[in-house]
């Protein structure tokens, strides 16, 4: 393996953009480049623009619910109804409800958030991190995406069959039986379960790539404890996937027997145990909600940083604070079942572990105010994207302990408490560091500068529009709103009329998250190298912007006075970190 | 030095097969859900399912037909074969995982059985066992009556079987790493034909077994690990084929071999989720039954 290159330690230096790149550059034809890729930026590309569309829809699919739900009563269902199914029968309206439900939870998680999060930052921004060519399989890489897609694909199928009393699969991301088994007739749940599988065997090939790429393709000299803490994140990120999506597909696989050849694994009457699903789905569902957020952790840490100019405050505490998380993640499911009977010891063995979580979390948010402690701060529209995060992740965190108690959640399970908590840490949580990441890293993938006014105001209009959505649905879930309702007593009114109020004001910042896309791709400066100064100093502010078609085609050579060593004795390190 | 590639690793050029084998796949798990419903979508929707498998065969073969011509090609350097092992190792993780979601099933079913009443198989007030044995629990894995497999029969044969195939497997290579062609070839007929006699003594099991997939869920249970299991088996034996084939074609060294090590690493694994197999299921779970 070639082990000389020029220093990496400055952001001038390397495969800069005036250098000519006859192989570098070479770029296949369209059809080959964006169909049968196995270029790790190009593959990137695709998987944001996969998410971004399904974002669209997922996002589409929560307007028609919050207009729904503006005031008491139904709407618009039978609207709907009538539009997917040919009938404005009041069970296929209410039938539309739970497919709206359904296909807003597995679109915005398993088409919109992993697909920004890991095919596209992960693709993207890994191999650039640890001075890689490209990832360890980049054919696999390639079936990766398209597995993405097949299983979107197959949810959009299960929107024109039958589901029971309309079309669609009815039966909420959690696929819980027995409404996905005897609940639901009809071939729509058989193509969203198949859906599952597709987009999991994807995730699943995804996830040895990246854990590959990440143990084997390291520059020299790019140690482990030297690595950037977005790569730390995606590893933690792969090994979850890795370990708990095979558990959902035989999970789901029995939902399939369940529902067509006779077994009897979910349903009592045969001797089976419906919430042996809910163990089994959560089992995956657990680790799967730190998959969603673990690489927004690591863009975070990248951003704080950059914009604080300084390393990242306690930057290994912060790496194995995600492993820590990322392993007592596999060990708390059974607080998402607290209402299923579960004895109290049980219950109490669940709270204890979940809370625990609570502190490698602290250990994160605290560092990243460390962080930012006596920077040189510089409030560019990636850092004001990841503030906004930290505080509300913040919000959604605290509202998490709450709900760990297994005694309060006996009350609150199954309220809009709930669907307040996980947007606070999904909606803000994870879209605002994707945001954040994708303001970051936008100028290194185009090569073009967005306004920096318009993602101010994008940010300020959404950080408003999403805590208008939200922030009232605390106040109707602790006064006993149950959740996956369309319709609601009186009393509930005044905080769901805000809460639409609050979607308008999201939606109409996301226009202008759309215009600063258009301005950029037309109007934008041209990106030099490294446009965010000397704060960002991974390796990707190394190389032109946009990269070359094939980067790092002589190693980079990591040499020890990277920033990354902040836990050397500050008297050993060389002056000129 | 623009244009040149000073590194190890492997870049590779645009392929069509990730496409070809996604669209087969979703063709596949669609033409499952047509042939779900014969009443709604014809008896002749299961078309499309073949059609599905046919390109994923398609695709298997091609992408690892390209493979072998890239190993014997010298594009495999030391690092990239490095890759593969990581892959394959991260491979069999998941696919351990796979098989803990069907064991979690089957303990769930033996260690918290359905109360009798429940399934209109008795009354609140029988006693009966759980398969810890327990007095007191309302029910147990195997309903009173049905027979089961007797473990100490053919089960212990085909555990035989494949304990002594993962013998000859080593053997085979054992006899590559020391240059003994003609003892690569012979381990892995021999471990060849030890999987498809274990299959064969399989289906023959299911074809006279005394109860059926959906009797009850200890049977459930019982077809869909074994059954899966044996879809393993298949696919092992599949892969050591492919290495004898690639054997007679000359390929594989004392040194590179990776095709070779991880056909065998894969069938360790199948042996070692036979062993809990035999152990949980087959012993353990009907301890106590009639056997057939």
């Amino acid at each position: 393996m070639a082990t000389t290159a020029e220093g990496f330690d400055a952001p001038t230096a390397g495969h800069g953009g005036d250098h000519s790149h006859d192989h570098a550059d070479h770029k296949p034809g369209f059809f080959a480049r964006w169909f049968m890729s196995t270029n790790h930026k190009d593959i990137g590309t695709l998987y944001l623009i996969f998410a971004i569309i399904a974002g669209i829809v997922g996002g589409a699919i929560s307007g028609i619910m919050r207009m729904e739900l503006a005031e008491p009563g139904i709407q618009y269902l039978q609207f709907w109804a009538q539009f997917m199914g040919g009938t404005s029968d009041i069970n296929t309206a209410l039938h539309m409800w739970n497919v709206f439900i359904t296909a807003h939870g597995l679109i915005m998680v398993f088409f919109m958030v992993m697909p920004a999060m890991i095919g596209g930052f992960g693709n993207w921004f890994v191999p650039l991190m640890i001075g890689a060519p490209d990832m360890a399989f980049p054919r696999m890489n390639n079936v990766s995406f398209w597995l993405t897609v097949a299983g979107f694909f197959s949810l959009l199928f299960s929107l024109f069959v039958p589901g029971g009393t309309g079309p669609g699969a009815g039966v909420g991301w959690t696929v819980y039986a027995p409404l996905s088994t005897t609940g639901s007739v009809g071939p729509a749940v058989d193509f969203a379960i198949f859906s599952l599988h597709l987009a999991g065997a994807g995730s699943i090939l995804g996830a040895t790539n990246f854990i590959t790429t990440i143990f084997n393709m390291r520059a020299p000299g790019m140690t482990l404890h030297k690595m950037p803490l977005f790569v730390w994140s995606v590893l933690v990120t792969a090994f979850l996937l890795l370990l708990a999506l095979p558990v959902l597909a035989a999970a789901i696989t029995m939902l399939l027997t369940d529902r067509n050849f006779g077994t009897t694994f979910f349903d009592p009457a045969g001797g089976g145990d419906p919430v042996l699903y809910q163990h089994l789905f959560w089992f995956f569902g657990h680790p799967e909600v730190y998959i969603m957020i673990l690489p927004g952790f690591g863009m975070i840490s990248q951003i704080v940083a950059t914009f604080s100019r300084k390393p990242v405050f306690g930057y290994l505490g912060m790496a194995y604070a995600m492993v820590a998380i990322g392993v007592v993640g596999f060990i708390v499911w059974a607080h998402h079942m607290y209402t299923v009977g579960l004895d109290v010891n049980t219950k109490m063995y669940f709270t204890a572990a979940t809370m625990v979580i609570a502190v490698p979390t602290g250990v994160k948010i605290f560092s990243w105010i460390a962080t930012m402690w006596g920077g040189s701060m510089e409030f560019k529209s990636p850092m004001v994207w990841a503030m906004g995060f930290i505080f509300l992740f913040t919000v959604g965190g605290v509202t998490g302990v709450v709900l760990a108690n297994g005694g309060i959640d006996d009350n609150l399970h199954d309220t809009y408490y709930v669907v307040a908590h996980f947007h606070y840490v999904l909606s803000m949580g994870a879209v605002f560091s994707l945001f954040a990441g994708f303001y970051y890293w936008f100028p290194k993938m185009s090569g073009k500068m967005h306004s920096e006014l318009l993602s101010h105001i994008h940010f300020w209009l959404f950080f408003v529009g999403v805590n208008v959505i939200f922030f009232p649905q605390h106040f109707l879930g602790m006064n006993g709103m149950p959740r996956r309702y369309p319709d609601y007593p009186e009393a509930f009114a005044f905080w769901n009329e805000i809460s639409t109020y609050g979607y308008l004001i999201m939606a109409g910042s996301m226009l202008i998250f759309f215009a600063n896309l258009a301005y950029a791709f037309t109007a934008g400066r041209k990106a030099g190298n490294n446009p965010w100064g000397e704060g960002a100093t991974t390796l990707e502010w190394t190389l032109s912007s946009p990269p070359p078609f094939h980067q790092f085609e002589t190693l980079p050579v990591i040499e020890d006075h990277h920033d990354y060593h902040d836990h050397m004795p500050r008297d050993e390190r060389p002056a000129t970190a | 030095m623009a244009g040149n590639v000073n590194h190890d690793y492997h870049i590779l050029e645009p392929d069509i097969w990730p496409l070809v084998g996604s669209i087969s796949a979703l063709t596949f798990t669609s033409g499952m859900v047509l042939s779900f419903y014969p009443d709604l979508f014809g008896t002749a929707s299961s078309i499309v399912m073949w059609a599905g498998l046919a390109g994923l065969i398609a695709t298997f073969f091609m992408w690892f037909k390209n493979i072998v011509v890239e190993a014997q090609r010298g594009d495999h350097t030391p690092v990239v074969q490095l890759h593969m092992r990581y892959g394959m190792i991260l491979f069999i993780a998941s696919e351990v995982m796979f098989f803990v979601g069907w064991f979690w099933s089957f303990f769930d079913f033996a260690l918290f059985p359905t109360p009798l009443e429940v399934i209109g198989a008795g009354t609140a007030d029988q006693e009966t066992i759980n398969n810890f044995g327990v007095a007191g629990a309302q029910a147990s894995l195997v309903p009173e009556g049905m027979e089961v497999l007797d473990p100490f029969s053919l089960p212990l044969l085909n555990t035989l079987i494949l304990l002594c195939s993962g013998t000859t497997v080593t053997w085979a290579h054992h006899s590559l790493i020391h240059g003994d062609r003609e003892g690569l070839k012979q381990g892995l007929w021999a471990t060849i034909a030890l999987g498809v006699l274990f299959s064969a003594i399989q289906a023959y099991e299911y074809a006279v077994a005394p109860f059926n997939f959906g009797q009850n869920t200890y049977s459930s249970a019982f077809y869909m690990a074994t059954g899966f299991h044996g879809f393993h088996v298949i696919i092992g034996t599949i892969f050591l084929a492919v290495c004898l084939f690639r054997a007679y074609k000359g390929h594989f060294t004392p040194r590179q071999h990776f095709g070779f090590e991880a056909a065998a690493w894969y069938w360790h694994f199948v042996d070692v989720v036979w062993l809990f197999l035999f152990i949980a299921i087959y012993i353990w779970g009907g301890w106590g039954a009639p056997v057939h």
